[in-house]
């Protein structure tokens, strides 16, 4: 996950942005809607439904990787050259929003997709499909490694350090630092990961 | 094992801590290859050897991330189990979904007690290096104050 790719420049002045209102690190309002997609989620693979399996799985992972590829290629360079002030300001808007939407749809993609696999038969051994599944596995762990293990920690503690009455820039900028180092790798895995599905779809 | 002085917390970018984050990531890593390694069997029954070596050494760096946690003196306790708490709630809620893939999907005996104690493992790996992340930066409790929740 990408979420605030190169968005670390000169973030570490954020103590100086004007808006100082109340960082939500969680957007409550978010979470009846996150409950009902995993209520879903969790129905389809109950019902071992085709179609909603399906939904699941294009949605979640389509919005997974256009969002992931939106914001390191498109947004994040954009911020890179804003203001301070209107950096930390999208920042403290834009990161608690991230931290509900990246998991919940990488959460729907994967679960979807591993039992649409099952159910269509391509993890059998003897599927054309079966390599291109265990090259999405490995492309997925690497991502899963990256954002649950060095993004999300970040992701949050910023916005701990965005509530404090005077943010420590050093804080905020050396965790950001870990979005720029990983957004490559992100980008390359993201890029892997269109390859693979749309050859897994057109075998 | 301390994170500043007597008189007082270091800047927080400057205070030095165990390895903890890099640990339990380790552990993450491998618990997630270990789990890609029983998933690239499925519908079949996985050997069970390697992924329960990845399992038994992600527990290990586990533990050790969560014992060198606990020797910490001047930390953000409260920060960190606020967070900590949150977050496991969030992550036994996703493995629990994984889990019941696995159950839905008729795996049984040892395959599926080895899936679960992975799934445990990453239930707990990630709210660790998420609350030992976020109180590394935070004011110890008896230091300068801090934002609430």
């Amino acid at each position: 996950m990408t979420d605030v790719g190169n968005i670390e420049a000169g973030i570490g002045h954020a103590a100086q942005a004007p808006s100082r209102s109340r960082v939500q690190v969680v957007p409550l309002r978010g979470l009846p809607i996150v409950a009902v997609v995993v209520a879903f989620v969790i129905a389809s693979i109950a019902g071992n439904w085709l179609w909603a399996l399906t939904f699941c799985h294009v949605v979640g992972g389509g919005l997974w990787t256009a969002i992931d590829l939106f914001v390191g290629l498109i947004v994040g360079p954009i911020l890179g050259r804003l203001s301070v002030a209107a950096r930390a300001e999208f920042t403290a808007r834009f990161m608690p929003k991230m931290v509900l939407l990246m998991p919940t749809l990488v959460l729907m993609t994967l679960a979807a997709g591993f039992q649409l696999a099952l159910r269509l038969g391509n993890l059998s051994p003897a599927s054309p499909n079966h390599g291109w599944l265990v090259a999405s596995y490995c492309v997925v762990g690497v991502m899963a490694v990256v954002a649950l293990g060095v993004l999300e920690p970040a992701n949050i503690a910023v916005l701990f350090e965005m509530r404090k009455p005077v943010p420590d820039g050093a804080v905020i900028a050396k965790l950001m630092r870990r979005f720029v180092l990983t957004a490559g790798i992100t980008g390359v895995m993201q890029v892997a990961t269109l390859i693979i599905m749309t050859r897994v779809a057109t075998q | 094992m301390s994170a500043g002085t007597a008189a007082g917390p270091a800047p927080a970018t400057s205070r030095r801590f165990p390895p903890v984050a890099g640990l339990t990531t380790a552990s993450l890593a491998l618990v997630v290859v270990g789990g890609i390694l029983m998933a690239s069997y499925a519908p079949r029954r996985p050997p069970l050897g390697v992924p329960a070596v990845l399992a038994l050494t992600g527990a290990v760096l586990l533990l050790a991330g969560g014992y060198l946690t606990s020797r910490l003196r001047l930390f953000a306790w409260e920060r960190f189990f606020l967070v900590f708490r949150w977050a496991l709630l969030a992550y036994v809620i996703s493995a629990g979904m994984i889990g019941f893939a696995f159950v839905r999907d008729h795996v049984r005996g040892a395959p599926l007690a080895l899936v679960l104690v992975m799934l445990v493992i990453y239930a707990l790996d990630v709210p660790l290096v998420i609350a030992f992340t976020v109180a590394r930066y935070a004011q110890p409790s008896g230091a300068q104050p801090d934002a609430g929740p």
